[in-house]
């Protein structure tokens, strides 16, 4: 009974690296034209995707709904129940922060859904093959979400404030709102609501999970304020009153000049900070994305 | 043409993929076999560029997959059936990964009719059945006419029709010219699909073989036979030369088709036979102890019983 002996692997013929690309290599040649990608094909990708699932319209749909909404309630009760001095030296305008600021809950969702749900689903292996620049990927998730979430948050904030100022003119001794008091209530706040979506969207990309990355973002803006608000000791004095001053609804209150606290961030300082807390989740994100595995 | 060149995949201690290469040729249809686990979709997902090998290199054409500028016309891969986004429509799901690498949207019609989802390119995804998103995970490896393809387990969830569907479909995709990869655990459905075969267990190679040389060596044909004289039927058949081997359960076993030889001898001899029957060992079986001796050898690091065993499984050939 002869041995014999297990079948080796066959012995690999070098592959031959220097081979010039395609031409050395036959086989089928496709009829359809090839094209060099660039963001541009990104981006309609990714249009095509914020624009085809129904989470993006809920979202935003709620967005705007809690916007419209809770600002034309305020504007209502202050006209239904104002004394004489009840706005005295305040703008209509101040009425909106509250609709925005459970607003961009909604946000904050939107901008985690846009990164992390890909992961739940599996689908983010199928972007990445057909997109191998992982940074081209992100960069155009990153682009296709700002523009939705600011030019939504725009219309939304500026609509609010037009018929908060109609409503409210002259009534209680509401000051005239000045064009800065406009553009700081309608452009400031929108791009920092649609800069907070994105950072939320790179958490998303981060953490790789929607249900955590929406819980931390949330935290995230929730916490100080709750944490600074039973910080009653003297000791503490000093971190309750940054936790109030740079908390997240803090910041968006200065937009609307009725910041929490009279020290802390002022004019168009928070756009900065979310500016810069943006830039530095977008370089981490880069990171981590070119050196995980998909 | 795929090239893997000393591929490896670590996974903490756990060597996932292990010094793999190959070449995946143009114009046929290469089976990738192995048990669970033995590290097939692990060593597609580095293909793609998805996963960063630990060691060793894999090269499309030539060309690394981050270096595709068009990736999809030049491979098209179904990895997992499953990953789409529920709540997008079919139509909608094929025209976001057109439009990332500049194919027309024409195309995604096109590939929905080949698959045969036209009827349903509207609805979502999350309702689909399992046959229904591994075609439409078909259509997206189809939707710019690649050069290459490369399925992970196509044939998962489809029922007899879709199976025979996609078996023709690699076949003619191979026939025009393109490159096939397919993975599999079923040596029977690659025995009618594939051209050449890669059988890796372990992460390690185990064979790169044609598959008619696989089956040459493999399917083992003897002869099984049972007698109440077993003593004497032993004396007869090594006096005539025959080697026989002793299964279990006081049946023998001779290799080669031999049962009329055999037969002749016990009428000659006045031996009682109470079986004589040819057989024929299955592929699946000849794969099933092919990956599982390459564990035995993993595991024991004895060159000598492995090759004592694998003589067992390999002679007669
Ligand atoms: N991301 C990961 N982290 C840790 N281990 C992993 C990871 N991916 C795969 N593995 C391990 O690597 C090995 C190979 O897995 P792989 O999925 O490639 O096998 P497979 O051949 O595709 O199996 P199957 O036939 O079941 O699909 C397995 O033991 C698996 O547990
Ligand atoms: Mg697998």
């Amino acid at each position: 009974m002869s041995t014999q002996q297990p079948p080796m692997p066959q012995a690999p013929a070098a592959p031959d690296w220097q081979a010039a690309p395609g031409g050395a290599y036959p086989g089928y040649t496709s009829p359809i034209p090839v094209v060099r990608t660039h963001l541009g094909h990104a981006l309609a990708s990714e249009w095509t995707k914020i624009k085809s699932v129904r989470s993006t319209m809920w979202t935003l749909g709620v967005f705007v709904v809690l916007v419209l909404g809770i600002g034309m309630m305020a504007a209502a009760l202050v006209k239904a129940h104002s004394g004489s001095e009840s706005l005295s030296g305040q703008t209509p305008l101040q009425l909106g922060f509250f609709g925005l600021l459970l607003g961009s809950m909604c946000i904050i969702t939107l901008g985690v859904l846009t990164t992390a749900s890909e992961y739940g689903t599996g689908m983010v292996r199928t972007t990445m093959t057909a997109c191998p620049s992982r940074l081209r990927v992100l960069t155009a998730k990153a682009i296709v979400f700002f523009v939705v979430a600011f030019v939504v948050a725009l219309a939304a904030s500026g609509f609010v404030a037009m018929v908060q100022t109609s409503m409210l003119d002259g009534v209680g001794g509401a000051k005239t709102p000045s064009g800065g008091d406009w553009l700081k209530a309608t452009l400031g706040i929108s791009l920092y609501i649609a800069l907070l979506g994105l950072f939320s969207l790179l958490i998303g990309s981060i953490i790789r999970h929607s249900a955590g990355a929406i819980t931390i973002m949330i935290g995230a803006v929730l916490a100080p304020l709750v944490i600074a608000l039973f910080m009653a000791t003297q000791s503490l004095n000093k971190v309750r009153e940054w936790l109030l001053e740079y908390s997240i609804p803090s910041q968006m209150s200065v937009f609307y000049d009725n910041s929490l606290s009279s020290s802390g961030p002022t004019g168009w300082d928070p756009l900065w900070i979310m500016l810069g807390l943006a830039a530095a989740a977008f370089a981490g994100a880069c990171a981590l994305l070119q050196q995980r595995d998909v | 043409m795929i090239e893997l060149a000393g591929l490896t995949k670590r996974y903490g201690d756990k060597v996932a993929v292990d010094r793999l290469t190959f070449a995946v040729r143009p114009g046929i249809v290469t089976g990738f076999l192995g048990p669970n686990g033995a590290g097939k979709s692990t060593t597609m997902r580095m293909i793609l560029g998805l996963d960063h090998p630990t060691a060793g290199d894999v090269r499309i054409d030539g060309r690394h997959y981050a270096q595709l500028t068009d990736p999809l016309t030049y491979i098209g891969a179904l990895l997992d059936a499953k990953a789409v986004h529920g709540g997008r429509s079919a139509y909608n799901h094929l025209l976001c990964l057109a439009q990332s690498n500049g194919i027309p949207k024409r195309r995604v019609a096109e590939v929905l009719d080949t698959v045969g989802l036209t009827a349903v390119a509207r609805k979502k995804a999350k309702g689909f059945s399992l046959g229904m998103g591994q075609r439409l995970g078909i259509a997206g490896a189809l939707l710019g006419d690649p050069r290459i393809l490369m399925f992970d387990e196509p044939v998962n969830g489809l029922d007899p029709e879709g199976i025979h569907w996609i078996r023709n479909l690699m076949k003619s995709l191979a026939a025009q010219g393109r490159t096939v990869f397919v993975s599999s655990h079923l040596m029977s459905e690659m025995a009618l699909t594939a051209d050449h075969l890669v059988v890796i267990g372990q992460g390690r190679l185990l064979a790169d073989t044609s598959m008619p040389d696989f089956i040459r060596e493999n399917s083992r044909s003897y002869v099984r036979i049972s007698s109440p004289q077993r003593e004497r039927l032993l004396d007869v058949l090594h006096e005539a030369g025959i080697t026989v081997v002793e299964a279990g359960g006081g049946v023998l076993e001779v290799d080669g088709g031999k049962a009329e030889q055999i037969g002749e001898l016990a009428a000659r001899h006045g031996i009682v036979l109470h079986e004589l029957s040819p057989q024929q060992a299955s592929l699946e079986e000849a794969f099933m102890q092919l990956t599982a001796e390459s564990v035995e050898y993993h595991a024991h690091a004895d060159p000598g019983a492995a090759a004592r065993e694998w003589g067992t499984g390999w002679k007669g050939a």
